[in-house]
């Protein structure tokens, strides 16, 4: 269910590294709590964002969920396919439905990310 | 203090079993969403949908002065409901603000059955027990009833093999009493989601067996369990209001556009002075559906601006599933609540713009 080589936040965000740029989106256990995604706003090439801070949110047909950047970094690039096919994020939350690539800008906040085995853990907790 | 316990359906366990997802609703256990609001949505407009909707409250009044006495507490007019006919009304107060909307079943020339919102039952039965003329019996009858909801265009295919009443001539806003799969039961052409359909009120001991059998009945149909979030989106699309978040007991049922279920021609009710001053002096403000013309969801609450000021906030709103907008309803100024005006709905810090446009934001096909 959850890729390896990928590393998750306890916001229920995944993370892709490579090169320092990391590739965004929400887990398939997000997108299962909020429902139907009716809606996503992304910020701009262009932006910065800081850890733990939201970037941006998705929405479904009864709830807002904000998106915490894992990183820190510039956003380098943004999946305008989204916009028009919110319904990504529930059909392929962790491959098609990328968010945004971030342009890294200080590596050891990677660090502090849980492993796939560690998150599929919290969210067995979280799930109770 | 800690909360009371839920309050359960006779369906508690059956939604359970079929993976529902539960929430708090007025204080009721109730499933919000079974395979998906935007599929649950689509399959009430396209198909059939069957909901719980037992949390809803029933009153009976009855007696020699029955009639009368809703004819004071009530703002439509109770002399024009024949036996077998709904009526949607308000209860209102002096100051013609709504103390609950309803609809009212003639069971007899002397004898009422009330259908009251989850949240408002109790409030209800003391408002109308209080100002109940003599020889009037006002009965607390919720836990006599489950209600099933059957909405969409093929809820008559559903449900006529199930029951003795003939469906097909029933007329909207009119109901019969008969079996429902071999139970009594009263089966009304009503419902809260802009689609034909009915809604039944049946014994709590046999709503687990009606249930099963109506969702046998629709499964070579496409019929969908719904939940509560998506009987919002419908009845919003529909626009059809919510006690609560549309009107409650700070708007008048002038303001919340509910002129045709006010009738001032009537000699007396709660409400009807204030009404009539209201209706001469044209109300203040209104009740109007509204549209995104950017992009963005308007939600219940979020703040409203009109050339940057604020102007109230947002009663109802949401992504449509259907008309696929983003909808909802607002109190507007009544001089600034025309077809086309634009404001602004503050969402999340950002102004995001909006027109009024007409209601019902959908309207079914056909008539019944």
């Amino acid at each position: 269910m959850y890729p390896d080589d990928y590393l998750y936040s306890k916001d229920h965000e995944w993370i892709s590294v490579q090169d320092n740029v990391g590739t965004i989106g929400i887990t398939d256990y997000a997108q299962h709590e909020l429902g139907d995604v009716v809606y996503v706003d992304l910020p701009e090439v262009g932006d910065s964002v800081e850890a733990n801070e939201p970037f941006g949110s998705v929405e479904s047909v009864k709830a807002v969920s904000e998106i915490f950047a894992p990183v820190s970094g510039e956003i380098i690039e943004v999946n305008s396919k989204l916009q028009d096919s919110p319904e990504l994020i529930n059909e392929s939350p962790h491959e098609k439905a990328w968010m945004v690539k971030i342009q890294i800008s200080n590596p050891e906040e990677v660090r502090g990310l849980l492993s796939a085995e560690e998150y599929d853990e919290y969210i067995q907790e979280q799930s109770g | 203090m800690a909360d009371p316990p839920l309050k359960k359906t006779a369906l508690n366990q059956v939604h359970r079993q079929m993976g529902a997802r539960m929430t708090d609703f007025a204080g009721w256990d109730m499933p919000v969403q079974y395979a998906g609001t935007l599929k649950e949505h689509m399959a009430v407009r396209k198909r059939c949908g069957i909901f719980d909707i037992s949390h809803m409250g029933e009153l009976e009044i009855r007696g020699a002065h029955a009639q009368e006495t809703l004819q004071k507490v009530t703002c439509n007019d109770i002399h024009r409901l024949s036996v077998s006919q709904c009526q949607y009304s308000a209860l209102t107060t002096p100051e013609g603000t709504f103390i609950d909307d309803l609809v009212i079943y003639r069971m007899a020339a002397d004898r009422f059955l009330l259908c009251v919102n989850a949240s408002n039952q109790e409030k209800d039965f003391e408002w109308i027990r209080q100002n109940a003329l003599p020889n009037t019996e006002v009965i607390f009858r919720s836990n006599d009833f489950s209600q099933l909801a059957v909405q969409g265009p093929q809820s008559i295919e559903i449900l006529q093999p199930l029951t003795e009443i003939p469906l097909s001539d029933m007329k909207y806003y009119w109901f019969a009493t008969g079996k429902v799969c071999g139970s009594e039961s009263i089966v009304s052409r009503t419902g809260y989601t802009g689609e034909d359909g009915f809604e039944v009120y049946c014994s709590p001991k046999e709503t687990e067996m009606i249930w099963g059998r109506i969702m046998d009945s629709g499964k070579s149909r496409g019929m969908e369990p719904i939940g509560l979030a998506a009987r919002n989106t419908l009845r919003l699309e529909a626009g059809l209001l919510l006690y609560g978040n549309d009107m409650d007991e700070t708007t008048t049922v002038l303001e919340a556009n509910l002129g045709w279920i006010c009738k001032l021609k009537k000699e007396y009710f709660i409400g009807r002075d204030a009404l009539a001053r209201q209706k001469e002096s044209g109300p203040q403000r209104l009740l109007v559906g509204f549209e995104m013309v950017e992009r963005g969801i308007a939600r219940d609450k979020h703040p409203i601006e009109m050339d940057g000021k604020p102007l109230g906030a947002v009663t109802s709103g949401s992504y449509a599933p259907f008309l696929k907008k983003n909808i909802g309803l607002v109190y507007l100024p009544t001089k600034c609540s025309s077809l086309e005006t634009e404001f602004s709905v503050v969402i999340r810090k950002k102004s995001v713009k909006a027109k009024v446009v007409s209601t019902p934001f959908y309207r079914r096909a056909s008539k019944v």
